[in-house]
């Protein structure tokens, strides 16, 4: 077991590594650099100035240079500062970590609350009335774009309560940040709430029509104990494997919600930072992006373990 | 007769203004609040605050309390003039008796918000910043052609300053009245003033949160007497518009961001919100097509017939839902200064209203050149890669297929574009011209003159470039009217920079947001902030 998490997290470094150049390189690919892009926003350039711009930021220097320079810098605990703000890189996206992962949580929490038992319900019902609904707003949220939901939610809360639920100033207590991300997390959450609710159903009905769950009913167990305790607890390892990659998605794909809703989040700071191609910027919030991602899929492998007992790592 | 209308259009034009003004002043008079937090939307994410290094109105507008200019425009009067400029950090000014040097006596008692007092040295750093002679250099002195006739300022005394010009230029003090012409602290750095910004304005930077608020608060020190009314004015950033629509029409917001709302937009605002304020005036940018100098757009015959092709009514029609203005260089009448007269722009090639008679001229221009139905111009119709670009672009192209020349969409990312068009990479393009005053030094030194950097199309004519100089020194208003007229219509007839259309959108605001007025040839002046109050 020890073994097994020591070789993933030495996966993990080499990883990170890949995603590094990958993002280092990817950002230099594309046209233009930030100080093509201040000038635009003025309308004008001063050549001059503008050579001064690239040469204080360190663009005008070799890519390998730039990119010992950011990873060694990295290593030391410095992510640099923002070109555009001219602030310690850390310092802009730390505050913004809390409310994307806040967000994401409710999300995710609002996904598997409502996707598993209506999962379950749609698969014990099977080709009832409830199913077709069930499957009805399951196909619904898979098709629904976020964009186009959030905006109906939000056209909605004008028309019934006169106010819309979006994000305005840091809310100053748990139950404010609750109350005013519940919204959007749910408009988030429903795509992912419809693919784990589709993917549960399924995982079910395949293990219902297992042999151990016909001994199990044979032997008088009872329906509640044979969904729960021994359909559900094997059905679930593909949903954990869904859940885990929705988490990954949800913290850097929350940029739609992010948008409409007005969220100032880690997904719309990055595209933000990536229209003024702001590199520092970009590079940390893609890598701790990364890092979520694989953190995540090694606590997903972790929980397989602890879920299903067969399974055994490295042995 | 076509200059007589025109007087009498303008006399008719400057009583309503008037009048509106009164009416808007006497609306101010009575009963001010003071309190409350203004809530607006701020339609983008600014890279800083500092309004000397940036262009755009999403900077112009959040700043622009904070600061305060020599003089401004009188907050009263809905048209700008270098009639309507008023003292501010200034009490007086007088020029001297060959008009280069414009002195400034200055408002005793000023401090900047941190405490330190406001003098004549700051003003002198202020313009040696801008004339790039201060140990500080601005990151982009963006206005740096604004000022290229002050040869130097010097100052006697803390509350005396004066400007020294290379040539008599009357209408400089409409500059000094600009938003975008604040005075600096000397002892803030430029660096310092982008991140966190000092004035000696109505309110207080607080702070910036990029892509979530900027929050300013009531200078309790403000050299004006009892002003500003607001306690503070937050603005969301909010780049979402169709979010930040619903959340004005919900009561979230005061008002919108200026100039933000389309006409199409405009309706169903009012339709939900029946009580909304809204004025819809020029917001003085103007798509307008680009042509290189490359074979073969050298020749004159071929620029022209381009010219003659444009229907500008279709431009206004389908992309301004019937609302923008047709109108040279200048901004177009009643709101614009310097127009020229209708029958007088009429006769300038493509601006008959006759467009077919035009096109069928057009057409004999190709066929001279060698083009017809069966042998088509095939070009590339380069384009910011945003709608307000993209959008006339398609309009063109299918104008352009009228005279048998085929474009085909260029698009080029944000990033690129200024230097697609600095290095010339295109052959036809489309470009928003924006203009931060209504006066022809400022249109025509910026976006005419040879050399400037904001002359994107590269026109250049040496005798427009004379003609310009002799319009700038004139004092005599009529006779600069007159003279800018033939400026305008010598750069229509070069085709310099084909102007599509001038464009028109709304601002609006609840009926509690008092003492608001918006100037009707300029988006980038109203923003001072210091005459508005709350009725809640």
């Amino acid at each position: 077991m020890l073994a097994y998490v020591v070789r993933r997290l030495g996966l993990m470094v080499l990883t990170l590594f890949g995603v590094s150049i990958a993002i280092f390189l990817l950002l230099r690919i594309m046209p233009g650099n930030i100080a093509d892009i201040l000038f635009d926003s003025a309308g004008m350039v001063d050549p001059a100035d503008k050579a001064k711009i690239v040469s204080e930021l360190g663009l005008d220097r070799s890519l390998p240079i730039q990119y010992a320079h950011w990873i060694g810098s990295m290593l030391r605990g410095d992510l640099g500062y923002s070109y555009l703000s001219e602030k310690p890189v850390i310092e802009e996206i730390l505050p913004r970590i809390p409310i994307t992962a806040r967000l994401a949580g409710l999300a995710l929490l609002f996904a598997v609350c409502t996707g598993v038992p209506l999962g379950v319900i749609s698969a014990v019902k099977q080709n009832t009335w409830l199913d077709y609904i069930l499957r009805l707003i399951s196909l619904s949220g898979l098709s629904l774009p976020s964009f186009w939901l959030g905006l109906l939610i939000l056209m909605a809360f004008v028309h019934y309560f006169g106010s819309i639920p979006i994000y305005e100033r840091a809310p100053s207590s748990f139950g404010a940040m609750v109350a005013m991300l519940a919204v959007p997390a749910a408009a988030v959450g429903f795509r992912s709430s419809a693919l784990i609710m589709r993917l549960t159903r399924s995982s079910m009905l395949e293990v219902l029509r297992q042999d151990y769950v016909r001994t199990a009913r044979s032997k008088g167990v009872s329906e509640r104990a044979v969904t729960f305790d021994h359909a559900l607890r094997n059905a679930v390892l593909p949903v954990i494997t869904t859940i885990g990659i929705e988490t990954a998605f949800l913290f850097g794909g929350l940029i739609v919600t992010e948008t409409v809703f007005n969220i100032p989040g880690v997904a719309r700071f990055l595209v933000e930072a990536i229209r003024w191609r702001d590199y520092p910027m970009v590079q940390t919030l893609v890598m701790f992006i990364a890092v979520v991602v694989v953190v995540v899929n090694l606590l997903v492998d972790l929980a397989y373990m602890l879920i299903d007992p067969r399974i055994r790592y490295g042995e | 007769m076509a200059f007589l209308g025109h007087v009498l259009r303008q006399v008719s034009f400057s009583i309503l203004i008037v009048t509106l003004g009164l009416c808007s002043s006497a609306d101010q008079s009575f009963a001010q609040k003071t309190g409350g937090i203004l809530k607006v939307y701020e339609r983008d994410s600014p890279t800083h605050l500092s309004i000397l290094e940036e262009t755009t109105i999403s900077v112009d507008f959040p700043a622009m309390p904070i600061f305060n200019n020599l003089v401004a425009f009188d907050p009263g009067v809905k048209q700008n003039t270098l009639q309507s400029i008023v003292p501010e950090l200034a009490d007086s000014w007088s020029w001297d008796s060959t008009s280069t040097s414009l002195t400034f006596k200055l408002h005793p008692g000023v401090k900047w918000h941190d405490g330190v007092p406001f003098t004549a040295a700051d003003v002198k750093c202020t313009w040696d910043l801008l004339a790039n002679k201060a140990k500080d250099k601005l990151r982009i002195n963006a206005h740096a052609s604004w000022w290229t006739n002050v040869d130097s300022v010097s100052t006697e005394g803390d509350l005396q300053a004066t400007f020294h010009l290379k040539r008599r230029q009357p209408a400089l003090l409409a500059f000094f009245a600009a938003g975008m012409a604040p005075v600096y602290p000397c002892h803030v750095s430029p660096a310092e003033m982008r991140q966190h910004p000092i004035g000696t304005g109505p309110f207080k930077f607080v702070e910036y949160k990029p892509n979530e608020v900027i929050t300013l608060a009531r200078n309790p020190d403000y050299w004006k007497p009892g002003k500003p009314y607001l306690d503070g004015i937050q603005y969301t950033v909010m780049p979402n518009r169709s979010t930040a629509i619903l959340a004005f029409v919900s009561g979230q917001f005061d008002m919108t961001f200026p100039n933000e709302i389309t006409i199409p937009l405009l309706g169903d605002i009012q339709k939900q919100v029946p009580s909304a304020i809204c004025e819809i005036t020029p917001t003085h940018d103007a798509p307008n097509v680009l042509i290189s100098h490359k074979p073969p757009f050298d020749k004159p015959e071929l620029r022209r017939a381009i010219a003659l092709t444009i229907d500008r009514q279709a431009f206004i029609d389908t992309l301004g839902s019937g609302k923008g203005d047709i109108g040279t260089a200048m901004l177009p009448g009643p709101e614009g200064v310097w127009a020229m007269p209708k029958e007088m722009m009429e006769k300038l090639p493509g601006y008959n209203p006759d467009i077919a008679k035009n096109r069928e001229e057009a057409r004999a221009l190709m066929r001279q050149l060698g083009y017809g139905p069966d042998h088509h111009l095939s070009v590339k119709l380069s384009a910011k890669n945003i709608p307000s670009n993209r959008d006339p672009g398609t309009l063109l192209i299918d104008q352009l297929k009228q005279i048998y020349i085929d474009a085909e969409m260029d698009l080029v990312e944000t990033a690129l574009w200024l230097p697609t068009l600095v290095r010339g990479n295109y052959v036809l393009g489309i470009e928003l011209v924006g203009d931060a005053l209504d006066d022809p030094d400022q249109t025509f030194y910026e976006d005419y003159s040879c050399g400037s950097a904001m002359n994107h199309a590269k026109y250049c004519n040496p005798k427009v470039d004379q003609m310009i100089n002799e319009e700038s020194m004139e004092a005599d208003q009529q006779k600069r009217r007159q003279m800018t007229w033939a400026i305008d219509s010598q750069i229509q007839e070069d085709i310099g920079r084909p102007i599509l259309w001038h464009e028109r959108k709304a601002t609006c605001w609840w009926p509690r947001v008092k003492g608001l007025n918006l100037f009707v040839n300029s988006q980038y002046n109203s923003w001072r902030m210091e005459n508005v109050w709350l009725d809640r």
